[in-house]
């Protein structure tokens, strides 16, 4: 039985985002890259499943580029991912295209049960590459669960909506599942565990390959903006509530 | 290029969500056609036909999932290609990328406008929870599937004469592969982070779990939700449904209060599009003060029931 992880690679959340002088990407010189959090779940996840099923095999996809993708591989490794497989890209590929060369770089490793995912990425947040793949690969699918239960034929999964509201689906093997936050806690790699992740090796795939089997890009960015400043805005006392109050019923008119 | 708006009605009212594509599609002399997911009363429909709708499909989708909908639109000849407009919600993005595969369309969630400028479509979309925004293009060769974020659209009545051709149509539930087993409702009557006209957000300054309960009695009196920051969802004061940020719910509400809130980048960068924000910290150099439209520097244990009171007699609700 075959787990697959799919993770990205993201600037951390505490990062301060320039863009670069051709207004369409953003300066990376300075940027701490972190695997998207969402991603850690669904890694924790797939170690947790092969903890209880030893004879399961765990693979991790990261598409972007080798030289700093092969870094978030090579901690999904150390926290026991079984095997990892890079597939080598600039950022240019669109939405379709992603989750196409992501299918099939899954397909290249063959049949998976099970297909863990972050429900979002935390730079595009799309909430649709996973549903995407899963449609490229036939597979079942659902989104943002934040509970699973395994059963023989499939899973039984809480999917959260609006509200605070969690839906409750049976959803049959093979399927890819996007998770979010409360699923699990994920743990920190061990020193034994990065030790061995350093002499594993990772497989290299390239996007091109793949992309060039499907076409061109629906669509193109055309630039990046910053928001707009907003203006600097009014301090009250706490002796002036009031004030306040009579603000946001005359002047901003929002209550 | 033909183009359709996916509205949600809810026990028969449309979303306020579905009013703002309404709204979007007569302003911008869309002549669409609506899908209505779910069964709107007879008020609704008219409501929809004021709007300038020509063709509207009622599908009643009731106990089907997702993948029954998606066989469903698949199965549509109609939307081949087309150009569609929904809300970006779990309901359509778990669904709707998977009919953008199938068509091959480009699609585009959480964006927050929108314009055909001759046979190209435009979007923006906020990046990085809102640190950046980005621009795209597409040609619509195959269509598009474009998903708008809540409270962007100020939503207008419209007023022209209903001439409105309604047709119903039933999803069939057959799919194997994903049952719906039951739904948890959750205990909160108001609105989700994401579609709130006004939230109330919480965070470390409280200095425990109790003590969210004067949030609660503020958004009582505003009907406002609850939100917080992703320091007391860690800390485990509230679930994280509640969290606001990059790594948690992007929002844009009319009215944003920051209480006991300091602003990490994160959490600016997940409410700094709401379009008006009231920070209250005690600590005047918190971060949370440069975007913020209105402040107070004070202990909220202090400020907090005071506003409530304030507003409880502005609103009439002493």
């Amino acid at each position: 039985m075959k787990i697959g992880v799919i993770i990205k690679q993201v600037p951390d959340t505490e990062t301060k985002l320039k863009i670069s002088a051709d207004q369409k990407s953003v300066d990376t010189t300075s940027i701490k890259w972190i695997i998207n959090p969402y991603d850690e779940y669904a890694l924790e996840e797939a170690v947790k499943f092969k903890e209880k099923n030893t004879a399961a095999q765990t693979v991790a996809f990261c598409l972007g580029p080798k030289s700093r993708s092969s870094d978030a591989l090579r901690t999904a490794l150390a926290l026991g991912i079984d095997e990892a497989v890079v597939i080598d890209s600039d950022s240019s590929l669109d939405i379709l295209q992603t989750a196409y060369v992501l299918s099939e770089a899954i397909k290249a490793e063959g049949d998976f049960t099970y297909i863990f995912a972050g429900r979002s990425s935390i730079d595009g947040n799309s909430f649709a590459v996973p549903q995407m793949v899963a449609e490229f690969l036939n597979y079942a699918t659902l989104s943002c669960v934040s509970k699973i239960e395994y059963k023989d034929t499939g899973i039984i999964a809480h999917k959260e909506v609006e509200g605070g509201s969690k839906e409750v689906y049976q959803v049959n093997s093979p399927c890819l599942i996007s998770v979010t936050k409360g699923l699990n806690t994920p743990r920190y790699a061990s020193l034994p565990g990065i030790m061995k992740a350093k002499k594993k090796s990772i497989k290299e795939l390239t996007a091109q390959a793949f992309v060039a089997n499907f076409g061109s890009a629906s669509s193109s960015l055309d630039s990046l903006n910053y928001p707009p400043d907003r203006p600097s805005g009014k301090l009250f006392t706490k002796d002036q509530v009031a004030d306040l109050v009579q603000a946001l019923v005359n002047e901003a008119k929002v209550l | 290029m033909n183009t359709f708006l996916f509205i949600e009605a809810v026990d028969g009212i449309l979303k306020r969500s579905s009013l703002e594509l309404l709204t979007f599609s007569q302003k911008n002399k869309l002549d669409a056609s609506v899908y209505v997911f779910g069964s709107l009363d007879s008020k609704n429909k008219s409501l929809v036909e004021s709007y300038g709708i020509k063709t509207a499909n009622s599908i009643s989708c009731q106990g089907a999932t997702s993948l029954d909908i998606l066989t469903y639109l698949k199965s549509s000849n109609e939307l081949q290609k087309k150009l569609i407009f929904a809300s970006s919600n779990s309901f359509f993005k778990e669904f709707l990328p998977c009919l953008a595969v199938k068509h091959r369309s480009a699609i585009f969630t959480d964006v927050v406008s929108a314009s055909l400028v001759g046979d190209a479509l435009k979007i923006v979309k906020p990046l990085y929870a809102g640190k950046l925004n980005a621009s795209y293009s597409t040609n619509l060769t195959n269509g598009a599937i474009v998903l708008f974020r809540s409270n962007q659209i100020p939503i207008e009545s419209a007023q022209s004469s209903p001439s409105c051709v309604w047709s119903e149509n039933k999803v069939s539930i057959n799919s194997e592969k994903v049952k719906l087993i039951e739904t948890l409702k959750s205990k909160s009557e108001t609105a989700d982070l994401t579609e709130a006209n006004i939230i109330v957000s919480g965070g470390r300054g409280l200095k425990e779990a109790g003590n969210f309960s004067l949030l609660y009695d503020l958004a009582k009196t505003i009907g406002a939700t609850v939100g917080a920051s992703r320091a007391v969802v860690d800390a485990g004061w509230v679930p994280h449904e509640m969290q606001v940020g990059q790594t948690g719910k992007t929002v844009a509400p009319n009215l944003y209060f920051a209480i006991g809130v300091s602003g990490a980048i994160q959490h600016l960068a997940g409410m700094s599009s709401s379009k008006v924000i009231v920070a209250i910290n005690s600590d005047a150099n918190a971060p949370i003060f440069q975007k913020s439209t209105y402040g107070i520097v004070g202990d909220l244990f202090e400020v907090v029931p005071k506003l409530n009171n304030e507003l409880k007699k502005v609103l009439g609700k002493a």
